[in-house]
């Protein structure tokens, strides 16, 4: 694997949460240390609360961190992020009807953004990199996309334009938070398929930020399970959808629906799929009250990542190396 | 079993818009019978919520009723008046909507809501009350510590259960659900189908649950509809249709999930997108996304035609079938 294209070595951040004395600390995100290579789509998978979203706010510099390094592209990323930073590493949100000014043609974003981060494209080609752009993610014919109003355009074809945005400044990493969750499901795979094809045309990585582990699954390189702000698991997609380590990784993948399988039932106990409190945590795993597997020693202390196999690493002491 | 407990003729739904009327149901016609869970499963905007405003009598301007009949125990619920209509709302047919968050009142508890129900809806006294509104909590899972709790301080999971604990206050013969799953994770989405799964096997009352996302209802349905454009293009006991679906679309939704665990390989989804209400085309309505098209499609409407309790709408199913 060539150097990484993003580090981030333990970044933590904490929300005060409660009245203005209240000494309550949400811990969004806790001790996460992972790395995206170029032209990779790493998943980020876990359910809401898990910290997912904060993690790409984190690294979009929308959050300054509590504490923790980001370093992206070899730099380490300040508290402030410059204009070449966010273009190298444009985010792209959940919402396709939301993050587009409603009032502003399609073309006038684009182009934009390509005034402001490319300044190799001169004035009077500007036009015709955005109708390129537009293109690139399945926008035809692009010149008359690009004269339409954004509410001409349907959910997915929104979103796609969200793609076009954040690949208008050349990123080598584009966030996608959620990209997906509020399209229609017929929908959804032509975007999964967008994704895919930047990554293997325009050599992009994307941290595709998820709580559907089969679409993790049908777009993803690797893998990173996240349960209450921390990493439980990371490994190759295939290795952990294959052999799941982590029991929340078991559970997770118990509880999502497959209508192509028979129905089996989840053999262990009745899960309410409760999220748990992560304000002022104590030590342990964060997963013990849910867990089938734990000990006392899994409440007391916070298991380590262990590397199981060279290329999956999972945080559980019922999970002994093979 | 005695006959069905609702009974859908023709219904038909109109939205008056500024280009004119939008048909966003048009002549469906469907059986529930007692005990049964019925999904019906489609894209944004194929009418498969306004069905179940329809059946609930829920319309407000612009949408209308301008045809059919809702048959419910025997009662032709069109017919009723808005009096009349208020007997049985709750007591015999109750709904779950899609947003917990949004439906429950942020400022009362979840018990001052229970009993509120109840007050409009029974004579029964405050012990009564009390004693039915723990009931209730319990059979979805919820401590009946809740009842003092405020919606805030139950997670989007409790709160979509409490919201079902409602529904089942007064024990209605039918509930209708609009994609109550759809704002929970996977593993509350699970434990919340199982619940319901449980207490109509407990309970006896029959579902009529619309969800975009058929994987969810996969598994705990016994007939799905598949709807699309307003009509019903597909209906048939689950199992079959997920193991054979016949109407392209259909066969499209089924290609648009990707698998968690049978084989990986490239899909497409449908490409295109859904026909405009107000002027729809003269022939089959998926004509311009299917790819089996053929030139009657274009200008003849297809039937929905039943062969052995499957029904489809296609040409290209009927004529093979008729061969």
């Amino acid at each position: 694997m060539s150097a990484p294209i993003l580090k981030v070595e333990s970044l933590s951040r904490q929300f005060r949460v409660g009245g203005f004395r209240s000494r309550g600390q949400l811990h969004a995100i806790d001790e996460v240390s992972f790395e995206v290579a170029p032209s990779e789509i790493v998943a980020l998978v876990g359910e809401s609360g898990s910290g997912k979203s904060t993690i790409a706010r984190v690294l979009a510099s929308l959050y300054p961190p509590t504490s923790g390094t980001v370093i992206f592209e070899d730099k380490v990323l300040g508290r402030r992020s410059s204009r070449s930073v966010r273009g190298r590493m444009p985010m792209v949100f959940q919402d396709p009807f939301g993050s587009i000014n409603p009032v502003l043609r399609v073309g006038h974003s684009l182009l934009r953004t390509l005034k402001l981060h490319r300044p190799d494209v001169s004035k009077a080609r500007r036009l015709d990199e955005a109708v390129a752009l537009v293109e690139k993610v399945g926008l035809t014919p692009g010149a008359d996309v690009l004269q339409r109003y954004p509410h001409e355009l349907s959910g997915g074809q929104r979103q796609r334009l969200g793609f076009a945005q954040a690949l208008a400044s050349r990123p080598s990493l584009i966030l996608a938070d959620e990209p997906v969750s509020m399209l229609d499901v017929s929908i959804r795979i032509g975007l999964l398929n967008v994704m895919k094809d930047l990554r293997d045309a325009e050599g992009v990585s994307l941290l595709y930020i998820t709580h559907d582990l089969a679409s993790a699954r049908y777009v993803a390189d690797r893998m990173i399970v996240l349960y209450a702000g921390r990493i439980v698991e990371e490994g190759l997609t295939e290795e952990v959808i294959g052999a799941p380590q982590h029991p929340y990784t078991r559970l997770l993948m118990s509880a999502a629906p497959d209508p192509r399988l028979r129905f089996a039932e989840y053999e262990g106990a009745e899960d309410l799929g409760e999220p748990p409190k992560v304000i002022n945590p104590g030590p342990g795993c964060r997963f013990a009250p849910r867990c089938p597997l734990a000990m006392e020693q899994c409440r007391t202390s916070t298991p380590p990542m262990v590397q199981l196999s060279p290329t999956n690493r999972t945080a559980c002491y019922a999970v002994k190396k093979s | 079993m005695s006959g069905p407990i609702l009974q859908l003729r023709d219904l038909s739904v109109e939205y008056a818009t500024p280009s004119g009327p939008a048909l966003a149901v048009s002549g469906v016609s469907f059986d529930l019978e007692q005990g049964e869970f019925l999904a019906i499963v489609g894209e944004s905007g194929c009418g498969k919520s306004t069905l179940l405003f329809a059946v609930a009598h829920l319309l407000t301007y612009p949408g209308s009723l301008v045809g059919g009949s809702v048959v419910f125990d025997g009662i032709d619920l069109t017919s009723l008046t808005p009096e009349e209509l208020r007997l049985h709302r709750w007591r015999d047919i109750s709904v779950v909507m899609q947003s917990a968050m949004n439906a429950l009142n942020p400022t009362l508890t979840i018990g001052a809501q229970l009993a509120d129900a109840c007050q409009a809806h029974t004579n029964w006294d405050n012990e009564r009350i009390a004693e039915r509104s723990a009931e209730v909590l319990s059979m979805v899972s919820i401590d009946p510590v809740h009842l003092k709790s405020y919606p805030f301080q139950l997670s989007g999971g409790m709160r979509q259960r409490a919201m079902i604990a409602m529904a089942l206050l007064l024990e209605p013969k039918l509930v209708i659900m609009d994609e109550p799953t759809s704002a929970l994770d996977v593993v509350a989405q699970r434990s919340l189908m199982r619940q319901v799964e449980t207490l109509r096997r407990d309970l006896g009352f029959s579902v009529l649950f619309v969800t975009h996302d058929m994987s969810v209802v996969s598994h705990f349905s016994d007939r799905l509809a598949v709807m699309y454009g307003g009509e019903i293009v597909e209906l048939g006991v689950t199992r079959t249709l997920f193991d054979n679906p016949q109407h392209p679309y259909s066969h499209g939704l089924m290609e648009a999930f990707p698998s968690l665990l049978g084989e990986l390989r490239p899909l497409t989804g449908i490409a295109g997108n859904p026909p405009s209400l107000v002027n729809p085309p003269p022939g089959c309505l998926f004509a311009p996304r299917c790819p089996h098209v053929m030139d009657e499609c274009r200008e003849v409407r297809p039937e929905l035609v039943t062969s052995e309790g499957h029904a489809v709408r296609c040409h290209l199913i009927n004529r093979a079938a008729i061969q």
